[in-house]
């Protein structure tokens, strides 16, 4: 009998859930999330120190500005202006007024203070859910006041996190060519800066010509081409001890060294026999293996995270066209189909797409495309433009943009520009001199 | 002895309970269905916005106006038709004269076949999209309307809608508002579920008294830190959309209501 009326009652229960109403959300916006970075506190005597060692007035004030100009060039954040800012920055270590913040229509804020502990900085922050009027994040960083920056850095990497949903890249650094003098005799030096175009520092001193820089996966090591005595050598150079060293002189024509995922091996391209054709080297021992075996002209070639594959471009077609295949060099496939000439593939950290320059009608594009060559999206077009380089969570490119000169032959210049792949946070990137060639670099935390 | 009083009592109590519970829910009437017409109410409500209404407007009354022109027109020739056995015969020659009238301008067919809106539409504008849209929002209006005289005439039939959910207009007043209110994360992974569904409680003037998010569990879970970033910005958007766009009316009906977002339209676009 029991079970009987259990048995009713079950029956009975789900009827009435059938009346819940659901809506369905599959749209939203896209703009910039509005986020308050409050000036992180300092007491007194902490000012003091730090105004001695780093000669800024307000350190907290230096680290926040970091932050926040870190989050409005990414696109995806607003940060508001700090006049409308209701409280004060002595909130470090209490519970934010939500209210006030919330009328100034911010949805996260940063809050946080400086302290000069041991000769060291401190920093700690808290993000906030300001309209859900809680704690998102709370941390602490120890470490030499030079590294201030860095701090700011890694702040906002966190920040960037926790509310995307994806890695930062703003903890990271990019090396680059820089150019200097008249387009017929350019000086050109290895370069390497902040992400955001601080603590810019040259690497060579610009009596060789070099060209095409790129990290190690530790970002310890920098491979780049240099020509001495007119022969094109790939040379490698520790960033930390500023040690060099020769990996080989290569005949003809050699393209774009490249380091494998796991470090060990370099890919590039070099002409043997009068044929441009793909190879590798072992780190370790030297050994030069041809991955390629093609009449035609194969070059930039760039692995995938995982090492398995590789792309490449090659004329095979009859035209510069990109190309993937296994890392053994097996299972060649051609993934672009569109008009015009790709070249310059480079494969995404994330490993879903492929990045490339497009000369089309006379014009330079940047692009992705998927690892199967569809969804091709042209992000940015211009007179020229090309080496497109990942950030390493793989959502923004940097690349370089030459403008035209006049009939005098002036006007030249060269620049480093970053495009996010929406396509329309196009920005440029600072640097004090005429720019090339960049190559960003992993997260430096990792 | 004892055990057996306490199995009666529990039981008797048991069926209290179901009764108190389910039984009125149970006695309802039946639902109506000539008024519910659930699926006209749909397709009318779907065409709200359409921009053809005001075009649809100007041709109704354009027909309405064609219609009294063709009635004024060939009312004379009717009564004549209609007069013409009973009255004072005539001479051949005039009969004939009618009857000539009769050939041009009365063919019964003709003149029935215009009386008709329906058929005068379908004659003329059967592939003009603004007439159709017309036939569609004349139908709307009159359908709307029925159904505002069938809601006064029973009050069941309100508890009845307790199945019938949002009209679209309503869940579309009440998406547009969260649509401009959900900061969606960009970082998001593209091939992962990507679908929060959020409960709600509300008041009567749409403010929230809870929200609860159905699958929490998954926020905390190794590998969906992407997860708790979605669920979060769709919490944000709920609170700083409230008070909710909901309706006036019918409270008992939406006072549970449950969001699905879903981000993967947006970030695959």
């Amino acid at each position: 009998m029991l079970l009987r009326y259990l048995f009713i009652f079950l029956i009975i229960l789900p009827i009435k859930a059938i009346a819940l109403i659901e809506v369905d959300i599959t749209r939203g916006n896209l703009s910039p999330l509005p986020v308050a970075v409050s000036p992180l506190s300092i007491d007194e005597d902490s000012k003091k120190s730090f105004k001695k060692i780093l000669k800024k007035e307000n350190i907290g004030i230096e680290i926040s500005v970091v932050v926040e100009n870190n989050l409005k060039q990414s696109g995806l954040f607003n940060p508001l202006n700090k006049d409308a800012f209701l409280q004060n920055p002595d909130i470090a270590n209490l519970k934010p007024r939500f209210e006030d913040w919330n009328l100034i229509k911010a949805q996260a804020l940063i809050t946080g203070k400086v302290i000069y502990d041991n000769e060291k900085l401190r920093v700690e922050f808290r993000l906030w859910d300001v309209l859900a009027g809680k704690e998102m994040m709370a941390l602490a960083f120890t470490t030499v006041p030079n590294n201030w920056r860095r701090v700011g850095h890694i702040i906002s990497d966190k920040v960037y996190e926790r509310l995307t949903g994806e890695k930062g890249y703003f903890d990271t650094r990019i090396i680059y060519v820089a150019e200097e003098g008249p387009k017929t005799k350019r000086i050109k030096k290895l370069a390497i800066m902040d992400q955001d175009g601080f603590n810019n520092k040259f690497l060579t001193l610009g009596n060789e010509l070099v060209l095409t820089p790129r990290f190690s996966p530790t970002n310890q090591m920098v491979t780049y081409l240099s020509y001495f005595k007119n022969l094109p050598r790939v040379y490698l150079l520790d960033i930390e001890t500023g040690m060099q060293e020769v990996v080989g002189d290569f005949p003809g024509m050699t393209f774009a060294p490249r380091f494998s995922p796991d470090g060990k091996k370099i890919i590039m391209s070099f002409a043997k026999d009068g044929n441009s054709d793909i190879y590798t080297m072992d780190l370790e021992n030297r050994i030069v293996e041809r991955i390629t075996k093609h009449p035609s002209i194969d070059t930039s070639p760039s692995f995938s995270p995982d090492g398995k594959y590789i792309t490449f471009n090659s004329d095979r077609s009859g035209y510069q066209q990109i190309y993937i295949m296994r890392s053994n060099g097996k299972g060649i496939k051609r993934i672009s189909f569109g008009n015009g000439l790709y070249g310059t593939p480079v494969w995404s950290p994330r490993g879903d797409l492929i990045a490339f320059t497009k000369l089309h009608k006379g014009k330079f594009y940047i692009g992705v495309m998927r690892t199967d060559g569809t969804g091709e999206r042209l992000l940015t077009e211009n007179f020229y433009q090309e080496a497109p380089s990942w950030s390493p969570n793989g959502r923004v490119l940097i690349f370089y943009r030459e403008t035209k000169t006049n009939s005098k032959g002036e006007g030249f210049s060269a620049k480093l520009w970053s495009i996010d792949l929406t396509g329309y946070n196009e920005k440029l990137v600072k640097t004090k001199t005429d720019a090339s060639d960049p190559s960003w670099s992993s997260l430096l935390g990792n | 002895m004892n055990r057996n009083i306490f199995i009666s009592f529990g039981l008797h109590t048991l069926i209290v309970m179901i009764t108190a519970m389910s039984l009125p829910f149970l006695t309802k009437k039946p639902i109506d269905l000539p008024p519910i017409v659930s699926v006209e109410l749909i397709q009318i409500t779907d065409k709200t916005n359409i921009p053809f209404a005001p075009k649809a407007k100007k041709i109704i009354e354009k027909i309405k106006e064609k219609e009294k022109k063709i009635v004024s027109e060939q009312a004379p020739p009717k009564i004549v038709k209609k007069e013409k056995p009973d009255a004072v015969p005539l001479p051949d020659d005039k009969i004939k004269k009618v009857e000539k009238i009769k050939d041009e301008k009365q063919n019964p067919e003709k003149i029935e076949s215009e009386v008709k809106q329906v058929s005068e539409f379908e004659k003329k504008d059967l592939f003009d999209p603004n007439s159709i849209a017309a036939l569609i929002d004349k139908s709307k209006v009159e359908s709307a309307e029925t159904n505002k005289k069938l809601d006064k005439i029973t009050q069941d039939q309100d508890k009845n809608i307790d199945f019938s959910g949002l009209s679209l207009s309503e869940e579309d007043a009440l998406k547009a508002q969260i649509f401009g209110c959900w900061s969606i994360p960009l970082g998001l992974p593209y091939n992962e579920d990507l679908l929060v569904r959020i409960k709600l409680q509300l008041k009567p003037d749409g403010s929230i008294i809870r929200s609860e998010i159905i699958d929490h569990a998954r926020m905390n879970k190794p590998g969906q830190g992407f997860y708790k970033v979605l669920a979060e910005s769709a919490l944000r958007a709920i609170k700083l959309c409230q008070p909710l766009r909901v309706p006036t009316t019918g409270y008992e009906r939406w006072k549970e209501l449950q969001l699905n977002f879903d981000a993967r339209e947006m970030l695959e676009g």
